[in-house]
């Protein structure tokens, strides 16, 4: 893979502070085209988060930074490895990258407290002992310290959720990708998991957020990207891209999505007629 | 039924749902103490439970070596079982397997494995130390039926299994794998444990299955030590020209199987309840 497209960037950067790095990304699936050429580099301890209509591709983009989709074309690079090569140590790079599902993915056969120590104990080999000390520390910072016995589908999905960012938090990543991870829920939930993700970024985690939740948008990230059709259409700080979008494209979405009375009309783009898949 | 009144085109008498209903009970009844009656009538009591059920008989099948038997019968199938689910399991997760010759193999082994009848497959394993004489299949008779009977039961059990890793949704491996587990440790302790979760009520149907199966071992020349239930029975049933021991070793499975099967159908109704 020689780097035609770019000239004097160096790839990777070298720069341990620039933890995701993602050159010239393009996915498709069969004929369809998701990702038509991203360059993306997120730095130590910025929250980025990414939003646009349904089908644009953030999720795609997301999927690809953890390897779980095979990019099409592009380099990927985590904390300056790159996991896009087919010699990479995947599972280990993975380990250093959390990853919350819009669908929570909770193991259900196991409990909360099991669901946090599984990897602990079977991919970093603790033992079980500091497994649990470190799952419980984890599952109090969610606020869920008393239900670590609890099974999944006894807890409420703004629970569940919580115990999935504990998990992934266990694993003590550098960084941590989130994939909608308030859209499954009643509204009533939103708000417990909103303020785990707001102390984790005050805490001074590297996130990179895909959400429609633009109030927490404008409020916790450092950079807002707007994507559409599969390119990064816009980006900059939240009071720009929210507040003052340049692109047309970018107004015309949070239109829609700020004003609910713009909701029904043209919901192809903002509810989606994709297959609502994480 | 109903359709027609739905649709506003009136039977002459239309009677309700719930009369109608009511008669056809009523005819049902009538026809069942119509056969109750005729069975009475024409149907010698004694002489039925002499030969299917003699009480000396019924004493001296339970009193000759019954728990032996239905021990062995219990030993027959588990072995079996454990062999064709460890056998079932590997096979599923070859036919999910990116390698295809590993899926062709796997697949031409269920194949054949479902097409040839048990009873020819159990011959071939109780001949064959005869036909290798080199060969000895240990713990005998109970290693032949193992092999024998596990082998047919893995080529079943293995599409059951793969439906089961089917049915874990692909969030699971994903959530797995962005843990850092390899493919193996998530199908290991991950997708596994929910398969075997799903597929355990049609699990403890094939064990029934093999319970009722196990009964072919009698084809093989086996020692009074080695005799399954319907060995046993038949053997009886022979030596004193009555059923009874026969009838006595079919209620026997009964034991076994009953409980198995309302096992099933309470996993069944919880899985149910619990979507
Ligand atoms: N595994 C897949 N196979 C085929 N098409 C897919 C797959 N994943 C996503 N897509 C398609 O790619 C497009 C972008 O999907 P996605 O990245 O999920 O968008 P977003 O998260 O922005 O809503 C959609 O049209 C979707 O249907
Ligand atoms: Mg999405």
């Amino acid at each position: 893979m020689s780097a035609e497209s770019t000239t004097a960037v160096k790839i990777p950067t070298g720069n341990r502070e620039d933890e995701i790095q993602v050159y010239d990304l393009h996915k498709s699936f069969g004929d369809l085209e998701v990702l038509t050429g991203i360059d993306l580099v997120v730095r130590r301890g910025e929250v980025v988060c990414v939003i646009g209509p349904s089908g644009s591709g953030k999720s795609t983009l997301l999927r690809c930074v953890n390897l779980l989709e095979k990019p099409t074309k592009g380099r990927i690079f985590i904390l300056n490895e790159e996991i896009t090569d087919p010699d990479a140590d995947v599972d280990r790079l993975r380990t250093q990258m959390g990853m919350v599902f819009q669908s929570f993915n909770l193991f259900p056969h196991l409990t909360a407290l099991q669901n946090c120590t599984v990897a602990l104990t079977e991919v970093l080999k603790k033992s079980p002992a500091d497994a649990k000390a470190i799952a419980m520390e984890n599952l109090h910072k969610v606020g869920l310290g008393d239900r670590a016995d609890s099974y999944p589908l006894k807890l409420s999905g703004g629970q569940q959720q919580r115990v999935a960012i504990a998990r992934a938090l266990s694993m003590d990543p550098e960084l941590m990708l989130f994939d909608e991870p308030t859209s499954a829920l009643d509204p009533e939930l939103v708000g417990d998991v909103l303020s785990v993700m707001r102390d984790l970024a005050a805490g001074g985690m590297t996130m990179m957020v895909v959400t429609h939740e633009m109030a927490f948008a404008r409020e916790v990230a450092d950079r807002v990207i707007f994507m559409d059709g599969g390119v990064i259409v816009e980006q900059g700080p939240p009071a720009e891209v929210i507040g003052n979008p340049k692109e047309e494209r970018t107004r015309t979405f949070l239109r829609r999505v700020l004003d609910p009375t713009h909701l029904p009309a043209p919901e192809d783009e903002v509810t989606g007629g994709s297959p609502s898949r994480g | 039924m109903s359709a027609i009144t739905a649709e506003g085109v009136r039977p002459k008498r239309k009677l309700s749902a719930r009369k109608r209903g009511q008669r056809v009970r009523i005819v049902q009844y009538a026809v069942l103490a119509l056969l109750v009656l005729l069975a009475i009538l024409f149907v010698d009591g004694r002489q039925v439970s002499q030969v299917f059920f003699r009480s000396d008989m019924v004493r001296r099948t339970i009193s000759t070596n019954l728990p032996l038997a239905f021990l062995n019968t219990i030993a027959y199938t588990g072995g079996a079982f454990v062999v064709g689910l460890a056998g079932g399991t590997v096979l599923a997760l070859m036919k999910l397997s990116h390698v295809g010759p590993y899926r062709w193999l796997a697949t031409i082994y269920t194949e054949f494995f479902r097409g040839v009848p048990a009873l020819i497959v159990l011959l071939t394993f109780g001949l064959l130390p005869l036909a290798l004489p080199g060969l000895k299949i240990p713990l005998d008779p109970y290693g032949t039926v193992w092999v024998g009977l596990g082998m047919v039961s893995a080529a079943y059990m293995s599409e059951t299994i793969r439906a089961g890793i089917q049915a874990v949704p692909k969030g699971q491996i994903e959530a797995a794998r962005s843990l850092g587990m390899s493919s193996g440790l998530a199908t290991r302790r991950i997708v596994l444990p929910q398969a075997f979760r799903i597929v355990t009520p049609p699990l403890t149907n094939e064990l029934v299955l093999l319970t009722k199966d196990s009964s072919l071992v009698y084809v093989l020349g086996l020692t009074a030590q080695g005799y399954d239930l319907t060995k046993y029975g038949k053997d009886l049933s022979n030596t004193y020209a009555n059923v009874t021991p026969l009838v006595i070793a079919g209620l026997s499975y009964l034991v076994i199987t009953l409980p198995l099967t309302f096992l099933v159908r309470k996993m069944e109704a919880r899985q149910a309840r619990s979507k």
